[in-house]
C-alpha cells in the first residue's frame, strides 16, 4: 500500500459488468513525507467515501480488486482507506 | 520477501473492513547493506514491530492473507519478521 492524495474524479459512461456504480478517483501517489511522487493514476474507491483533497491509502495489483464487491473485476488500483494520521519516527 | 526498516505508522478510521484492528506500518525499503533504497510501502504488522526496527516484509498477496488468516482480503504486504542480523 502507498499514500496518495485524491486530485479529481473520473466518470466513465460505460463500464465493464461489475464496475457499475464504483467511484473512480484520480489519485496522485505520494512519498512518506506526503510529497508527490510519480504520475497520477485512477483508483476504484472501495470506501465509497473519499473525495478530492483527501489523503488516502491505495493498494495495487490483484489485491486491489479484492477490495471491491463483486471482487472479480478488472481493477488494478483501489483506495483502501482514508488516512487520519501519519506519524513518522523522525517526528517524535 | 524484502528487507525494510519501520519508519512510522498510519491511522485510518474509514477503511476496508479487512483492515479493522490491524496496525499499519510505514516501512522503508532497504538494500542488502541496510541503506534506504528510496521507496517505501505500508504493511500490516503481524509480529509487533516498532519504529526503527529492521523487518522482513512479505509483499505478495497470497502469503499475506495466509499469515493473517483471512483469504480473499485486499491485503498484499505483511511484516512477517524482525531481523537481528544480516550476514
Amino acid at each position: 500500500m502507498l499514500l496518495g492524495k485524491v486530485i479529481g474524479t473520473v466518470v466513465p459512461c460505460i463500464v465493464t459488468p461489475g464496475l457499475e456504480g464504483v467511484p473512480m478517483l484520480l489519485v496522485q501517489p505520494l512519498d512518506k513525507e506526503q510529497r508527490p511522487k510519480g504520475k497520477p493514476l485512477v483508483c476504484a474507491d472501495s470506501t465509497r467515501m473519499a473525495g478530492p483533497g483527501e489523503l488516502i491509502s491505495f493498494e495495487g495489483g490483484r489485491e486491489a480488486a479484492l477490495a471491491l464487491d463483486p471482487w472479480f473485476v478488472p481493477v488494478d488500483h483501489a483506495i483502501i482507506g482514508i488516512v487520519d494520521q501519519v506519524s513518522l519516527e523522525a517526528d517524535r | 520477501m524484502i528487507i525494510g526498516r519501520v519508519a512510522g505508522q498510519i491511522v485510518m478510521t474509514i477503511k476496508h473492513q479487512a483492515y479493522d484492528g490491524r496496525t499499519l506500518l510505514i516501512v522503508d525499503r532497504l538494500t542488502p547493506e541496510c541503506t534506504p533504497s528510496g521507496g517505501y510501502l505500508i504493511a500490516v504488522d503481524s509480529v509487533g514491530a516498532g519504529p526503527g526496527e529492521t523487518v522482513l516484509v512479505d509483499d505478495e498477496g497470497g502469503g499475506a492473507q495466509q499469515v493473517l488468516g483471512c483469504p480473499g482480503a485486499p491485503i498484499r504486504s505483511v511484516v512477517v519478521g524482525i531481523i537481528d542480523e544480516i550476514g
